[in-house]
C-alpha cells in the first residue's frame, strides 16, 4: 500500500502510524493512503483500535509516533481547512434541540456545501416531516440519520465514520451505502470502521485490517 | 458572515448553548434559588439585629454566590462530553480555546448574571448599608467571571472522570479563595469607610489575566481529558 512518487497526492496518508496508551501498543505501525473517490473499510475485532485510529486521524488524539498527512501537509495545520468530518460512536447531537436546529449549528461550525440546505439534507436521509421534532422524541436510528445529514451538509472531503451502520435498519444501511457512493463520485473519500463488512452491498471496498495487539 | 468562519462558529455555539439553557431553564434556576435560600436563612440563624447582619452581609452574599456558581460548574462540559458534542468541538477547524471561551461566557451569562441581578435583593435581606451596594456589585461583576474561567479549567481537567464533583470542588475552592478575600475585603473596607479601590483593581487585573490564559489552559486540559 506504499505509494510511489508519481502517484497523485493522497487525500490522507498515514506514515508508520503508531498509537500506544500507557506504553501499551493499541495499533501500528500502519502505512496507508487514501485517495479521492476511495472508500476504505477498517476491519478488526473489538478492542483492535479501530475507534482509536479514527480519533488519531481526526486529530482528537496525537499519535505516539508516525505522521498523518492531509493533502501532504501535517494534520495539525490541515485541520484548519474544513477537510475532515468525524462521525463517532456518539453522534454529537443535542437531544433538546430539533433536527433542524442541530444541523444549523453544524453548518455554523463547519460551513455548508454549496447547493444544499438543512431541509434538503434531512429529506435525503428520509427524515422529511421531522424537522422540528426534538431529537429526544426520535429513535436511535433516526438520530443516526440526522448525524448522516450533517455529513451531507458540511463541506468536508474526508469522512471518518465510526460504525456508521450501527442502529440502522436495512433501508438505513442502504442509505449509508448510497451516501458513501455519492461522496466517492463527488471526489470525496471515506474511512469507515466496522467489525464486519456484512453491510456493504455495492462492490468490495479496500480494507485495512487491525489486530488486537494486547 | 460566511457559514463555517470562526465568527459564525462562535455565534452558532453561543446561540445553541443559550437555546439549551432556555430549554433546561428549570436547571438554570437552581443556583439562583440556592443563593436566595442561603442568604434568607442567615437572619433566622443570627437574629434580626441590623448591626450584626450588616457586618456579615457582604461576605455572606459573596460566599452564597460563589457556592451557587460552583453547583452549576460541574455541568459545564458534562452533557457535551456525554453526547459527543465535545469531540465535534475539538475536531472543528476553529481554535478550541475560543470556542471554550464562548461556552464559559454563556456559563457566566446564565448563572452569574442572574445572581448579580438579584444581589441588591440579597443585600436588602441582610441590611447591607446602601453605600456599599455599588462596591458589592462591582466586586461580584469582577469575581464571578473569574470563577467561571478558573472553574472551566478545573472542569476540563476532571470531565473525563466519573463522579468528579468532589474533586472539582477541592480543585476550585483554593483557587477562588483569593477572589473571595479581595471581593469581600473591598466591601468590608467600603463599609468601614476605607479606600476600597486596590482590592477591586487586583480582581480586575486577575480577571484580565484569566480571560487570556484560562481558555487556553482549558483547551489544553480538555485535550488531555479526552485522550
Amino acid at each position: 500500500m506504499h505509494e510511489s512518487a508519481d502517484e497523485p497526492r493522497a487525500l490522507l496518508q498515514a506514515q508508520s502510524l503508531c498509537f500506544a496508551r500507557n506504553d501499551e501498543a493499541i495499533f501500528g505501525p500502519l502505512d496507508f493512503s487514501l485517495h479521492a473517490g476511495e472508500t476504505v473499510l477498517i476491519e478488526g475485532d473489538n478492542g483492535s483500535g479501530k475507534t482509536t485510529l479514527l480519533k488519531v486521524l481526526s486529530g482528537l488524539l496525537d499519535p505516539t509516533s508516525g505522521d498523518v498527512l492531509l493533502h501532504g501537509a501535517p494534520l495539525t495545520l490541515a485541520k484548519l481547512s474544513h477537510q475532515v468530518a468525524l462521525l463517532g460512536h456518539l453522534p454529537g447531537l443535542k437531544l433538546e434541540l430539533s433536527a433542524l436546529e442541530n444541523l444549523r449549528f453544524a453548518t455554523g461550525m463547519g460551513g455548508i456545501r454549496p447547493g444544499i440546505t438543512p431541509h434538503l439534507a434531512l429529506a435525503s436521509v428520509g427524515l422529511e416531516g421531522y424537522e422540528d421534532a426534538p431529537l429526544r422524541t426520535l429513535s436511535a436510528g433516526q438520530r443516526k440519520r440526522v448525524a448522516l445529514a450533517r455529513l451531507l451538509l458540511v463541506p468536508a472531503a474526508l469522512w471518518l465514520l465510526d460504525e456508521p451502520y450501527a442502529n440502522l435498519d436495512r433501508s438505513g444501511i442502504d442509505l449509508v451505502n448510497r451516501l458513501l457512493d455519492h461522496h466517492a463520485r463527488r471526489g470525496g473519500a471515506a474511512l469507515i470502521t466496522s467489525h464486519g463488512a456484512y453491510a456493504f452491498t455495492s462492490g468490495t471496498p479496500r480494507r485495512i485490517a487491525l489486530r488486537a495487539t494486547a | 458572515m460566511k457559514p463555517g468562519s470562526t465568527s459564525a462558529a462562535c455565534l452558532a455555539l453561543l446561540r445553541r448553548d443559550l437555546t439549551l439553557v432556555w430549554r433546561r431553564r428549570g436547571d438554570a434556576l437552581n443556583p439562583l434559588l440556592f443563593a436566595i435560600i442561603v442568604v434568607a436563612l442567615f437572619p433566622f440563624a443570627l437574629g434580626p439585629e441590623t448591626t450584626v447582619l450588616a457586618r456579615v452581609a457582604a461576605g455572606t452574599i459573596f460566599v452564597a454566590v460563589l457556592l451557587a456558581m460552583l453547583l452549576s460548574l460541574d455541568a459545564l462540559f458534562r452533557s457535551d462530553l456525554e453526547d459527543g458534542s465535545l469531540e465535534q468541538l475539538v475536531v472543528s477547524p476553529h481554535p478550541l480555546a475560543l470556542l471554550l471561551g464562548c461556552k464559559i461566557f454563556i456559563h457566566w451569562l446564565t448563572t452569574a448574571l442572574p445572581l448579580i441581578i438579584i444581589a441588591p435583593l440579597l443585600a436588602q435581606l441582610l441590611q447591607l448599608p446602601p453605600q456599599v451596594l455599588p462596591v458589592l456589585l462591582t466586586a461580584l461583576a469582577l469575581a464571578t467571571p473569574l470563577l467561571s474561567l478558573i472553574g472551566a479549567v478545573c472542569v476540563a481537567l476532571t470531565v473525563g472522570m466519573r463522579r468528579s464533583g468532589m474533586l472539582l470542588t477541592l480543585l476550585v475552592l483554593p483557587l477562588i479563595v483569593p477572589a473571595l478575600i479581595f471581593g469581600a475585603g473591598a466591601c468590608n473596607a467600603a463599609q468601614d469607610g476605607f479606600a476600597h479601590a486596590a482590592p477591586l483593581l487586583w480582581l480586575a487585573a486577575w480577571l484580565v489575566l484569566s480571560i487570556i490564559v484560562a481558555p487556553l489552559a482549558a483547551a489544553a486540559a480538555l485535550k488531555i481529558s479526552l485522550s
